[in-house]
């Protein structure tokens, strides 16, 4: 685990309730999937593209399907889980909107964590020295990175407000720590609860 | 049991296993073919690896694909060459027999221990031939399951196959849903496509234009052998991909040419030739014609949706395709993958990067492994 996750995953876990049915988009290697499992007793199933991953998963003993979000949610029906969660997965997407819009259809509550390109520093990287800028939490260079969309906290809220989704609780963070002011600046990280209107 | 002699040129093996035999013998109307026919008794062949737990909660069974037999690993006392899955089933492999007790057993229908269309039907003193019933996956898994039972096992730790064994896990599934914690379908599926179909008609045909096969009785004079090894190569075509076929024989051709204008210059037709030839010494040509029908007769859920038959039912389950399988596509291992989400099973699924066909489960088996062992471990 990213020693900067455990507030989102902390997060996450208090949010979940018990025995709640949890469908985790992009598990990576299941830390987040295990933390529910065990704490929660949630009944949880992740999609994850990278196959090293999948292992760590199947051998943490999780349910994991190797597999593409793009194409992966249609077999469910409608409000099968009662939460549906893309931890910084939505910014590797080809398709992130109608990812988002089967994570409504297929889950009663969405948890959506995302990284902030607008944080001071990363604009900084753009306005003065010119160079694209990166999440502070993914340092790999352009041509490594898996991010196909660079997003911000503002440009989110934008997207919720004209989808008509309601948020439900939002969290700002700095590395480790939870902020509340001008968080499209001195926000790293954002994390929220959505809910169909 | 199981012979677990500790040989040394045998480290790491199951050691040297003997094939045993249970009659299975209903009572009097009690078991039925899925056809309606039935048998008076039908001896089963298998073999166990590993020790039975003194709960008798450590069984895994693994069913085997269409030529595959009891001998799934280990060695026959004098002989060199391992069961076949050996790679899998061993200490410390992936059906790990230091904690599990693995079963194995030959199919009904086969030929080699189970009752099948070459053994002798005890009412007239001669093989049954095209006088034995047809078979289904159903009436193997029914088989097993009175094997399971014999061996006073309640609830298998897993099932577990590849190809028309996974065939077998799927009917277990629907079966037996109790009696398995856990199940690894390994690239198989629900139903065979047209195309599956269409190449299993190929090898009966061949076996059938054989004018040795003679409607199936042969067993007093020669046997189908042209036919059969004919079918048998076809066979092997499909259980390769392009490109294992390339890097094995490109278009190597052999040293010293047989001047004769179609021998079998090129490496690959000689190696199919081995193939059927030695096929032929093994296997039985009316086995293959009533296994390969059992195969393309298999539908699990018929007109139902599949998911319907997986319902209520609380096993795990692994499912495993592999990259270059074109025989079994993964689409097909999807769909099972599928009637298992919508079923609430907790599921994975993995698509191995794997370049030798539908082979690679027998021989690429180092992620089918680790994601086997890994799998086995979490099953409570």
């Amino acid at each position: 685990m990213h020693p900067n996750e455990k507030i989102e995953y902390d997060t996450i876990e208090s949010l979940v309730k018990e025995n709640s049915t949890v469908l985790d988009l992009g598990c990576g290697s299941g830390e987040l999937m295990e933390i529910l499992t065990e704490k929660k007793k949630a009944r949880c199933q992740g999609i994850e593209i990278d196959e090293e991953k999948v292992y760590a998963c199947v051998r943490r003993g999780l349910s994991v399907f190797l597999g593409d979000l793009d194409s992966g949610l249609e077999d469910y029906e409608d409000q099968t889980f009662d939460y549906v969660i893309l931890n910084q997965s939505l910014q590797e997407l080809k398709e992130p909107d109608e990812v988002l819009q089967d994570a409504f259809r297929v889950g009663k509550k969405v948890i959506v964590g995302i990284p902030n390109f607008a944080y001071y520093r990363s604009r900084a990287l753009l306005c003065f020295r010119g160079v694209a800028p990166h999440a502070p939490s993914q340092p790999q260079p352009w041509y490594e990175t898996p991010n196909l969309t660079v997003i911000t906290i503002k440009d989110f809220l934008t997207y919720i407000k004209t989808k008509n989704y309601k948020i439900l609780k939002e969290y700002y963070f700095n590395n480790s720590r939870r902020i509340q002011l001008w968080p499209n600046i001195f926000a790293t990280r954002a994390l929220f609860v959505l809910e169909r209107k | 049991m199981t012979e677990t002699e500790e040989v040394s040129n045998t480290a790491e093996s199951a050691g040297i296993v003997e094939t045993q035999y249970y009659r299975y013998n209903p009572l009097p109307g009690t078991f039925l073919m899925e056809n309606g026919q039935s048998l008076p008794y039908i001896d089963v062949a298998y073999e166990t690896f590993g020790v039975l737990s003194p709960l008798k909660d450590n069984a895994i069974l693994i069913a085997h694909a269409f030529s595959g037999d009891a001998h799934a690993a280990g060695y026959h006392e004098n002989d060199k060459k391992p069961g076949w899955w050996d790679n899998m089933i061993g200490p410390g492999k992936a059906f790990d027999t230091n904690r599990f007790f693995i079963i194995c057993s030959n199919v009904v229908g086969g030929c080699q221990g189970t009752t099948g269309p070459c053994s002798v039907n005890p009412e007239i003193g001669v093989p049954y031939g095209l006088s034995f019933p047809l078979v289904t996956i159903r009436d193997m898994v029914e088989v097993q399951h009175s094997l399971v039972r014999y061996l006073g096992i309640e609830k298998l730790h897993s099932v577990a196959g590849g190809s028309m064994g996974g065939m077998q896990v799927l009917q277990w599934m629907a079966s037996y849903p109790d009696k398995v914690k856990s199940a690894i379908l390994i690239a198989t599926a629900a139903k065979h496509s047209s195309q599956q179909i269409a190449f299993n008609e190929v090898g009966r045909q061949a076996i059938m234009s054989d004018p040795n096969w003679n409607n199936g009785q042969y067993y007093q004079g020669a046997s189908p052998a042209v036919g059969l090894a004919l079918a048998r190569m076809v066979g092997h075509i499909t259980y390769m991909s392009d490109q294992s076929m390339e890097k094995k024989f490109g278009r190597k051709q052999k040293s010293e040419k047989n001047p004769l204008k179609f021998a079998a210059n090129f490496e690959v037709e000689g190696y199919l030739h081995y193939r059927g030839t030695s096929f032929v010494k093994r296997f039985d040509a009316n086995a293959y014609l009533y296994i390969s029908k059992a195969m393309d007769l298999f539908d699990l859920a018929g007109d139902e949706p599949l998911h319907n038959v997986f319902r209520g039912a609380s096993f795990k389950v692994l499912v495993i395709s592999f990259k270059s399988d074109w025989l079994y596509p993964s689409y097909q291992s999807l769909d099972i993958v599928r009637a298992c989400k919508l079923a609430g099973l907790a599921t994975s699924y993995v698509e191995i990067d794997a370049k030798y066909g539908h082979d690679s489960f027998l021989v690429e088996t180092e992620k089918e492994s680790q994601l086997i062992s890994h799998f086995l471990n979490k099953v409570e």
